[in-house]
């Protein structure tokens, strides 16, 4: 039995998975806008209890990793595999200061005791609440799709060292690239509406 | 050429490692079947439960929170293990490629995949049952504020569902690309056959639904572990809008439902009425149409939640336009009949059965979708009848019809078609007097989820309870006719119904590798002038 090659079918098929994400975050960004549209003026307070330079930084280290990723295809198609792999451990480095990033904000504001269900907040208005529950969940659920994607990276790179993704097969490489891709759009959107919305 | 005596046969290999970790579109679809109709048993047993505790009124057999728990698992498992799965992962998977000429579907390992993550949300589903505070007991809705503050085991139970939505998804994703990217030659969209088709609407809705099903159970979760409360008004949140993330998903998850059975019936009403399908390119149009309309009209299922009555008036009026194209079907698959040379074989009498129960179900949809007549039938036995008229009476038909009319390509043999026969009119029968007194039930004024009421509802349970006998039999009968058959059935050659699509090509049941040479597909779906008959 001939092994069933189809680049554009696996290319859609990856396609069709993105969709699925976005709508998957979708859900959360209408609750979101309904939230953000009932409580206009707690959000903006809330707002202001994140760490600005903090969320930045985190933009730039996940939109450079995103570069990162996107070389490493260009690499692959060119048949440099050594430099492939090497984009591709930056692109899992900057993913894994992403995180550590991440910890050290939540464990901040943890420690100040915000946090949903924590006895501080119970007295807040309830619109400050809900940002914080938003928050918690939304981000929490992109750092998943962090680790997510630090493992597919992972598993590519098993594949070229394999030599089971190739200069002229490399499409696990590229469907990788695009989940990236993915992870870094969410987080460009998340930025602005959490960190930024005054 | 070697000779394959099809796909059914046992190699060289294990046992398990030739059917449970197969690439094989056929036996994952047999597999399927299987493990769907192994719940299915379960999920009527649990049903057969409830009947039996609303004989009389006051307690029978079972306490209010048994009772609870029972009709929760009986959604559980009829939803989202049995119905939803049951045409597109089954016979969608046995027979999708085949009708396309192609090896497989697009990607054969995610399939195994899909399968595997069924079995483990499906596991997931069951254990939730014996294990934490005990079975759920929110419904199969999983409604806040209660599904967030019950001791049961729901995080559980909604963890399996999230599980099974993925399952779903991946089989959605693979149709589609396996439609686009492996269509034999000359099989142009205008000559897909129109099972093809309705799993092409089916798996779009898939992809594009379910993930919202899964960020609201993925919500449930966080909601009971670490008590965010977005769904809790005293810390700004809403519950409404978990009903609406809720029916996004699971308005369009009856379409995922009722879809792939219309395609089985638009498939056999012509190859038993010898005339091709009236009406092809409506036929394909209203199957995208209820796939795009059907995605518009969820918040019908809140008529009562306190929305504006503005968006209860457009809800309303979407609902009424999304009823259009499912009888534009109705009304495509008599006109097929009309002057055809009927054979009264037991799929066709499957899909008369579906015809006439999906449109008690569909009109009586049309009460419900209305505002007005919503307001006083909501949450009431009118709607259990409704549902279950379109969801049994529709897909379960559907999946029956399925069955009868692929059984001798998938087993090589042929049931006894008078047994078939009787337990399809048995079938019929019994669902009538099992729905029908719901109606009438439920325009009296019983609520549903009840597991007591008061005496002057007793004849009708009663009636209904004698109707879910009638049943039961059809389905024994049905299961004792296809089990039987599968061991000592009449040998069945290629074609017996003379069926004009690729898959009644292949001898029965196909070898392992589908075709020996590509086919090059040179006429319709159905055009029966060049077929020969082959039973």
């Amino acid at each position: 039995m001939h092994e069933h090659r189809d680049y554009q079918g696996a290319k859609m098929g990856m396609w069709l998975f993105l969709f699925t994400e976005i709508l998957l975050f979708g859900g959360l960004f209408v609750l979101y806008a309904v939230t953000l549209g009932r409580f206009p003026i707690e959000f903006h307070e809330a707002s202001k209890l994140l760490d600005v330079t903090m969320g930045t930084t985190n933009t730039v280290v996940l939109i450079t990793s995103s570069l990162f990723a996107a070389l490493a295809v260009t690499a692959l198609q060119k048949g440099n595999r050594r430099l492939a792999e090497v984009f591709i451990g930056l692109t899992v480095a900057l993913a894994c200061c992403f995180l550590v990033i991440k910890y050290f904000e939540w464990s901040h504001k943890f420690h100040m005791g915000i946090y949903p269900g924590s006895a501080d907040i119970a007295d807040w208005a309830p619109g400050k609440q809900a940002f914080f529950a938003l928050y918690y969940t939304m981000t929490g659920l992109h750092g998943v799709h962090v680790l997510i994607g630090m493992a597919l990276f992972g598993w590519v790179w098993w594949l070229i060292r394999a030599g089971k993704c190739t200069s002229d097969h490399y499409v696990a490489l590229e469907n990788g690239g695009l989940y990236w891709h993915l992870v870094d759009l969410v987080w460009i959107f998340l930025f602005p509406l959490y960190y930024l919305i005054t | 050429m070697t000779v394959d005596a099809g796909f059914m046969t046992p190699g060289d290999k294990s046992w398990v490692r030739e059917w449970l970790f197969t690439i094989d579109h056929k036996r994952i679809g047999m597999l399927y079947l299987w493990c769907i109709m192994a719940f299915f048993a379960v999920g009527v047993f649990l049903g057969l439960l409830m009947r039996l505790e609303l004989f009389w009124p006051g307690k029978d057999l079972i306490g209010p929170q048994e009772y609870n728990a029972v009709f929760t698992l009986h959604g559980v498992i009829m939803v989202f293990l049995v119905v939803i799965p049951s045409i597109p992962a089954a016979f969608g998977n046995i027979f999708l490629p085949l009708q396309l000429g192609a090896e497989d579907v697009a990607f054969p390992r995610l399939n195994t995949f899909s399968f595997w993550l069924y079995v483990i949300g499906g596991g997931t589903a069951l254990v939730s049952l014996f294990t934490g505070g005990g079975a759920p007991d929110t419904g199969w809705t999983f409604y806040v504020p209660f599904s967030s503050v019950t001791t049961t085991n729901v995080s559980m139970a909604v963890a399996g569902v999230f599980i099974l939505g993925f399952s779903s998804i991946l089989t959605g994703l693979n149709f589609i690309v396996t439609i686009h990217r492996l269509r034999a030659p000359g099989l142009s969209w205008a000559r897909l056959p129109l099972f093809a088709w309705s799993l092409y609407a089916t798996a779009w809705i898939q992809v594009l639904a379910t993930p919202i099903l899964s960020i609201t159970v993925v919500l449930i979760i966080i909601e009971r572990l670490l008590g965010m409360g977005i769904f809790d008004p005293a810390r700004g949140g809403d519950p409404i809008l978990y009903q609406h993330l809720f029916w996004i998903y699971s308005h369009p998850a009856v379409y995922i439902m009722i879809l792939p059975a219309m395609g089985v019936i638009s498939d056999i009403i012509p190859v038993f009425c010898r005339k091709s399908i009236f009406g092809y390119k409506t036929i394909v149009g209203s199957s995208l149409a209820i796939a795009f309309a059907g995605s518009l009209v969820w918040a019908h299922h809140m008529f009562v939640s306190g929305m504006s009555d503005t968006a209860v008036m457009v809800f309303s009026f979407l609902t009424f336009v999304v009823a259009v194209p499912s009888a534009v079907k109705v009304f495509n698959w008599l006109s097929t009949m009309y002057k055809g040379s009927i054979r009264p074989e037991p799929p066709l009498i499957f899909a008369l059965g579906f015809i006439f129960l999906f449109a008690m179900g569909g009109i009586t949809g049309l009460v419900l979708g209305s505002a007005g007549t919503d307001m006083h039938v909501h949450d009431t036995y009118f709607v259990v009848g409704h549902f279950h008229y379109v969801i049994f009476g529709g897909t379960g038909f559907g999946m029956f019809a399925a069955i009868h009319y692929w059984f001798p390509k998938m087993y090589g043999r042929m049931y006894d078609r008078r047994q078939a026969i009787i337990s399809a009119l048995l079938l019929v029968v019994g669902l009538n007097g099992l729905y029908f007194p719901m109606y009438l039930l439920g325009l009296a004024g019983m609520p549903r989820r009840y597991y007591d009421y008061l005496p002057q509802y007793t004849q009708l349970h009663q009636f209904s309870t004698y109707g879910s006998w009638i049943t039961l039999i059809g389905l024994g009968l049905m299961c004792y006719n296809l089990i039987r058959s599968r061991y000592r059935g009449e040998p069945a050659g290629r074609n017996p119904w003379a069926a004009a699509t690729l898959e009644w090509t292949l001898p029965s049941p196909p070898p392992t590798h589908n075709f020996d040479q590509e086919p090059v597909v040179t006429h319709g779906p159905y055009e029966f002038g060049e077929v020969q008959d082959d039973a």
